[in-house]
């Protein structure tokens, strides 16, 4: 995957930090609501780059991302509501407890592959929301009512609205977030975490310590989208046991597919591509039952189901790369035999 | 001793239903190494074909024949026409696609049938049916059915000459295509007969658990367990596993009661069911992978 050019990102990041601002001049397309739909935007962006970390780059296949998402929004829900803590000091405690509790899971997870890991993991998506109901936890957890929460306030008198500083909080996390996801994976242990992925027993040879490696990707994967559940649940200030469903974790995958499997900047569009599609069901049902007459509810996840599928075939890359390649073989059609070309060149001399 | 005897008996009737669906798993596990994650979503968009065809008038029976000829259709079709290109490729693909023939099945039911929970009926006669006080009518034709399936089963693949191509095709692949047995059609033969045994669990589970879209979630996820208690290799091991693991759910859940009753500490219940079956799984893959009967699989580096 290519990296993204370094000039854009500084753009889109400028771009980014001054949407908000445009409020006053333009109130009717950048409104309130359009601020806190991109504001969830970014923390699915954040809960895809978990996955990534773990499924694009480690290799180890995981549906179980929704009960990470879930740890993470429960203990910053219980922080705030049983001991009263700021919304922005439960950032760090949910990301120590989902890396534990991801570091845990990491440990069987060792001994499974492929197939088998996606089963375990599966099963512990499907059983969280009944522990979450768990009958000795409900003093903690508020049990099906689940915890209502209240919203961040804007700090230090700052001239901003509620969703405006909400958009800023996530946009800052995110963009340390991956700031850090960056650094990790161009680092000697990114190195060795892609190397277990791509070839297990050589790197198990070359003294990569692979059980270390793939437990605390593990750790941080969870973290990650852990981090993410814990802002979602200041956003929506509401958290219950069966909104962190299976579907849920459907919903990673469709940002981990989308967006490319293995690509930093992909997990970005692809955890905006799941809240878009997710919110247009509706207008898209409107749209299969008046225009096209036929009469049944399309909802969102018939959607994603046939965007998974046909996506394995035509773009086993995620949109990201797809794109990428299409752009670099229009722009220049003798590029690719040039580099070919070079390649031999370097190999023969 | 009652309540006893009961529970075990509800227990093998929910095992029985789990032994389909694992059934179902093992025979397209043996023959193509997928887990297939839309089993259950398949077999309960089947038990809505006969729940609409018997709203529409059907005999339960008839309703029941046409759903699993259907099922058997719609697995040979997903195999030839999503699976079959898709061959080499690597696991998460195959995960994905599953992921997605998960979702589609789920909201197209939600969507054709909408969300709401329906009653099933049962197609078992109420009276003198059942030992009273031990098993229900239900419990009790549910567990026949499923010996009766299980037992054709056994007699096609051991007795049939096409039982044997398919058996041919899945240990061996590249000698049975030289023994002239047509190996692409014997998998998608054997993804049909996996669809058609989980439309039988499905009709037979939907008057326990009622209809709608979501009922096989936690059926899916009990016959995992049964697969692989029973290694996930094994058909016959599954079909064990399967009892094994439905009566062992509701001993949990039974000796969960009595500690209650007895020490009115609350520590396991019916709440803790699908609990149960992730820790039977990971405590199964990480400590005996190979299950009950299963093959320890030796791989060469």
């Amino acid at each position: 995957m290519p990296a993204f050019p370094k000039k854009w990102l500084w753009i889109l990041l400028a771009l980014a930090f001054l949407v908000p601002l445009l409020q006053p001049l333009l109130p009717d397309v950048v409104s309130n609501y359009r601020l806190f739909l991109v504001s969830t935007m970014i923390i699915a962006a954040i809960a895809v780059l978990g996955l990534n970390l773990l499924t694009g780059f480690n290799g180890q296949i995981s549906l179980g991302h929704s009960a990470f998402y879930a740890v993470g929004a429960y203990t910053a829900a219980i922080l705030m509501d049983k001991l009263d803590m700021p919304y922005y000091a439960t950032l760090p405690i949910a990301a120590v407890m989902c890396f534990i509790v991801g570091y845990l899971f990491g440990l069987p997870a060792l001994k499974l592959e492929g197939h088998y890991l996606a089963l375990a993991t599966f099963a512990l998506a499907l059983s969280v929301p009944q522990i979450l109901k768990y009958k000795w936890l409900e003093d903690l957890t508020g049990g099906v009512q689940g915890i209502v929460l209240s919203k961040p306030d804007v700090p230090f008198g700052l001239p901003l609205n509620e969703d405006q500083w909400l958009y800023y909080y996530c946009l800052v996390v995110m963009v340390l977030l991956y700031w850090a996801a960056a650094n990790i994976l161009n680092s000697r242990s990114g190195r060795a975490m892609m190397a277990i992925r791509d070839q297990y027993m050589a790197a198990d040879t070359m003294g990569i310590d692979t059980a270390l490696y793939k437990t605390v990707t593990f750790g941080i994967s969870a973290a990650y989208t852990g981090i993410a559940g814990a802002l979602s649940a200041s956003a929506i200030a509401f958290v219950a046991p069966d909104s962190f469903n299976f579907f849920l974790s459907i919903k990673f995958l469709i940002g981990l597919v989308v967006g490319g499997v293995g690509s930093l900047a992909g997990s970005v569009v692809g955890g905006i591509f799941y809240v878009l599609v997710d919110n247009s069901a509706q207008a898209l049902s409107t749209f299969v039952k008046n225009d096209l007459g036929l009469q049944f509810d399309l909802s969102a996840y018939t959607v994603f189901g046939i965007i998974l599928i046909v996506l394995m075939y035509l773009m086993p890359m995620g949109i990201v790369g797809g794109v990428y390649y299409l752009v670099r073989s229009m722009r220049s059609p003798g590029a690719k035999a040039r580099e070919q070309a070079a390649l031999k060149q370097r190999a023969s001399s | 001793m009652e309540q006893f005897l009961q529970q075990i008996a509800s227990g093998l009737a929910n095992g029985a239903i789990y032994a389909c669906v694992a059934l179902a798993l093992v025979m397209i596990y043996v023959s193509t190494d997928h887990i297939n994650f839309a089993q259950g979503e398949l077999a309960m968009f089947s038990t809505y074909i006969s729940w609409q065809l018997m709203s529409w008038g059907a005999e339960f029976w008839v309703a029941f024949a046409v759903a699993v000829v259907f099922s058997f259709v719609m697995g040979v079709t997903i195999e030839r026409v999503i699976l079959r290109p898709l061959h080499n490729a690597p696991v998460l693909s195959i995960v994905v696609v599953f992921i997605g023939l998960l979702a589609i099945c789920n909201s197209m039911a939600g969507a054709i049938w909408s969300y709401l929970i329906k009653e099933y009926p049962s197609p078992f006669p109420k009276s003198s049916f059942g030992i009273a006080g031990v098993i229900g009518p239900h419990q009790l034709g549910v567990v026949l059915v499923t010996l009766v399936v299980l037992g054709l089963l056994f007699v096609f693949f051991r007795y049939t000459s096409l039982g044997l191509a398919m058996r041919a095709a899945a240990q061996n692949p590249q000698m049975a295509r030289l023994v002239g047995v047509r190996v692409d059609w014997m998998l998608a033969l054997g993804w049909g007969l996996a669809a058609s045994v989980g439309a039988v669990a499905g009709t037979m589970v939907a008057h326990i658990v009622y209809l709608d879209p979501n009922m096989m979630g936690g059926i899916l996820l009990y016959a995992f367990a049964s697969a692989l208690v029973g290694g996930i290799g094994n058909p016959g091991g599954a079909v064990i596993g399967g009892f094994i693991v439905g009566v062992l759910e509701n001993m949990v859940a039974y000796a969960g009661n009595q500690i209650e009753k007895i020490t009115g500490v609350y520590i396991i219940g019916n709440g803790e069911k699908l609990t149960v079956a992730l820790i039977i799984v990971i405590f199964v893959l990480t400590v005996k992978p190979a299950g009950l009967f299963g093959r320890v699989v030796v791989k060469r580096v």
